[in-house]
């Protein structure tokens, strides 16, 4: 079926946020040729009629009545944080320019 | 050198012979003698650690396998499990009514939040992490007084059939450490053949559970989908994911079920409805008229199949036994399944790449800055932890579900799949018109070598073509032993499994099954893992 180049591989690892070396690169981009070789036989097997399941019980809109009970205190939610500051996750600047 | 541990009951105090024979029990009988106080938890605890510190082998500062061992556990909380074990002695002698398994120990798969004890998913992201909470599944065994000895070693984020894609070293199988143990869960299943703990948890998103028990001889169990809870599991799959129980016997398996099991209103893909009856299905211990369903495409026929012919040779015993009590067989067809492994390596990729996005460097974590840059923006940085932070397998499922799920992509991969998992989810409710049961081996081998399918992974996801059905499809199954293969004397599985909601179905052939191959092989299966050698001594606190 088609073939995934390393571009494509390039792409999706931007995409994906994961930093990819060129040595992953051209192994992944071999790897994942073969890989979507043998699962695109997915698009041969159902035809067009059979709806898609999501999720294997038929639960939908589970929900619970609005009442406020307690959650994680501060102290916990940022006990694994890499740098808290001021009861707040301290991140790297998320905006491109200043 | 190795001579304190050897025979570590001496130095700690305990019961001296009695230790040793004490981690042969099965958890049923430890139940059994910690109601009368014939053993104290205590006792029955530092047997079991003893045990891991004789057999497990060490780790290096970072938790990476050094040495020999089995390498089956990546965090050991003595301390914390010794308390535990002595507050239910404390309890039992105030003449308190305890749970049923209380005092007994239990290895936990290091997928599970534990508050206290770090979770790390066999990943370098989440090293050394604490979490603030216990996972539902844990909150129940401490609610039942089982005492936690440490977290078991996993394929890393539970992608894998063979532990060895773990960040902190392979775990080996006790039946022969040059191999593999099965995977995700090869940790809690070689804890288990090699006598550290009697009860085990799990998680089967693809065969995680029952492929592992498959290749160590161990007994283990994929509930129906929603009925135990996922709450404080790290997602892999969100739509296939399911905790379950590992034991050496059925019937243990059936106890820890029931301590797992139930509906929890934090996991709102939780079922209400009530814990099947599987310990009396265990206990029942009579097929006669249970229809068997044999499903040709997962029994694995001709040369072509990849199934070894010791594995199917066990098989067909272990049918044959059953229909001598009573059963009846009947073969069934499921077409859709030939396209299973195809659908499942489209939506757990899909799926995976959405819930591993949540490692991202900002809240918990690994936190990597990228070289060479001065001042990172949030993005950058989560993508140098993210390179850094994940294995080879993540990243290649994360990529392969980036795409499937990607614009122009989406239909023809990802939809395409969510039509076969309706074709399957058909295919079985036919089956299951004609059977109660229906068996299959549970995987197409027995253990294979250390390093045979790393650089092959179409042929490692292989292991799970029976498996897989039944996490699309959402019901339940069982691996139990059926015996060791003829050509390398390795254990195979009998695979169970039953319509959702009828997990106690499993249970009750499991049982009759196990109870006529242990007669047909003189004792448990179990009793024949040779000898392990006492590897490096562990000081892990």
């Amino acid at each position: 079926m088609s073939a995934i180049s390393r571009e494509d591989v390039a792409h999706l690892a931007a995409l994906a946020r994961i930093d990819l070396s060129p040595a992953e690169l051209d192994r992944l981009a071999g790897q994942l040729d073969v890989i979507l070789g043998a699962v695109a036989t997915v698009q041969q097997v159902a035809g067009s009629g059979v709806p898609a399941t999501s999720h294997p019980m038929p639960l939908t809109n589970v929900a619970r009545p609005d009442i406020p009970r307690p959650g994680l205190g501060a102290a916990d939610a940022l006990a694994g944080a890499p740098e808290a500051q001021q009861q707040r996750f301290r991140v790297p600047r998320i905006l491109e320019e200043d | 050198m190795n001579g304190s541990t050897a025979n570590g009951a001496a130095t700690h105090g305990a019961a001296t012979a009695g230790s040793a024979e004490l981690t042969r029990c099965t958890a049923t009988e430890l139940a059994a003698l910690l109601a009368v106080r014939e053993v104290s938890s205590a006792e029955v605890t530092q047997a079991h650690l003893d045990r891991i510190a004789t057999v497990d082998g060490a780790r290096d500062g970072s938790g990476l396998a050094v040495g020999g061992g089995v390498h089956a556990f990546l965090h050991v909380a003595a301390e914390q499990a010794l308390a535990q074990a002595r507050a239910v002695d404390g309890a039992r002698a105030a003449g308190e009514r305890l749970p049923a398994l209380a005092g007994v120990p239990i290895a936990v798969k290091d997928v599970m939040a534990t508050r206290g004890m770090p979770t790390t998913c066999g990943s370098r992201i989440l090293a050394g992490w604490e979490p603030p909470y216990d996972a539902t599944v844990v909150r129940r065994l401490r609610d039942a007084q089982l005492v936690i000895l440490g977290k078991t070693n996993m394929d890393e984020f539970a992608m894998g059939s063979s532990t060895e894609h773990s960040a902190f070293g392979p775990t080996r199988n006790p039946w022969d450490t040059a191999r593999i143990p099965g995977g995700s869960g090869g940790g809690s299943a070689a804890a288990l053949a090699a006598f550290e703990t009697p009860l085990a948890t799990g998680t089967d998103t693809g065969g995680s559970i029952r492929q592992p028990a498959a290749v160590t001889g161990t007994v283990g169990v994929k509930p129906t989908y929603g009925g135990v809870s996922r709450y404080g599991l790290v997602a892999l799959a969100s739509s296939l994911d399911q905790a379950g129980p590992c034991a050496r016997t059925v019937l243990d398996a059936a106890l820890l079920h029931e301590v797992m099991a139930g509906h929890d209103p934090q996991d709102s893909t939780s079922l209400t409805d009530p814990v099947p009856g599987v310990v009396a299905a265990a206990r029942s211990g009579d097929v006669s008229g249970v229809r068997i369903g044999v499903v040709r495409e997962l029994y694995g026929e001709g040369e072509s199949s990849g199934y070894q012919p010791g594995v199917r040779a066990r098989f067909d015993e272990a049918v044959e036994a059953l229909v001598d009590a009573g059963a009846k067989v009947v073969e069934v067809s499921c077409p859709s399944f030939t396209a299973a492994l195809a659908a499942y390596y489209l939506i757990l990729p899909s799926e995976a790449s959405s819930n591993l996005a949540r490692f991202d460097a900002m809240r918990y974590g690994l936190r990597v800055y990228p070289d060479g840059v001065a001042d990172p923006t949030a993005e950058q940085v989560m993508a140098a932890t993210r390179a850094a932070g994940f294995g080879d397998e993540v990243k290649r499922r994360i990529i392969l579900g980036t795409y499937a799920l990607s614009s122009g992509y989406y239909d023809a991969y990802y939809g395409s799949a969510q039509k076969v998992r309706t074709l399957v989810q058909r295919d079985f409710a036919a089956a299951f018109e004609q059977a109660d049961v229906l068996l299959s081996p549970t995987a197409p081998t027995t253990a294979f070598p250390l390093g045979d399918k790393l650089d092959d992974p179409l042929a490692m996801y292989l292991n799970d073509v029976a498996t897989i059905p039944a996490n699309l499809a959402g019901i339940p199954g069982m691996s139990l032993p059926s015996g060791l293969a003829g050509e390398d004397g390795l254990p195979a599985g009998l695979q169970a499994l039953a319509p959702a909601g009828a997990d106690d179905r499993l249970y009750r052939v499991g049982a009759v099954a196990e109870r006529l191959l242990t007669r047909r092989w003189g004792g448990p299966l179990l009793d024949r893992v040779p000898a392990l050698p006492a590897a490096q001594p562990t000081t892990r606190a």
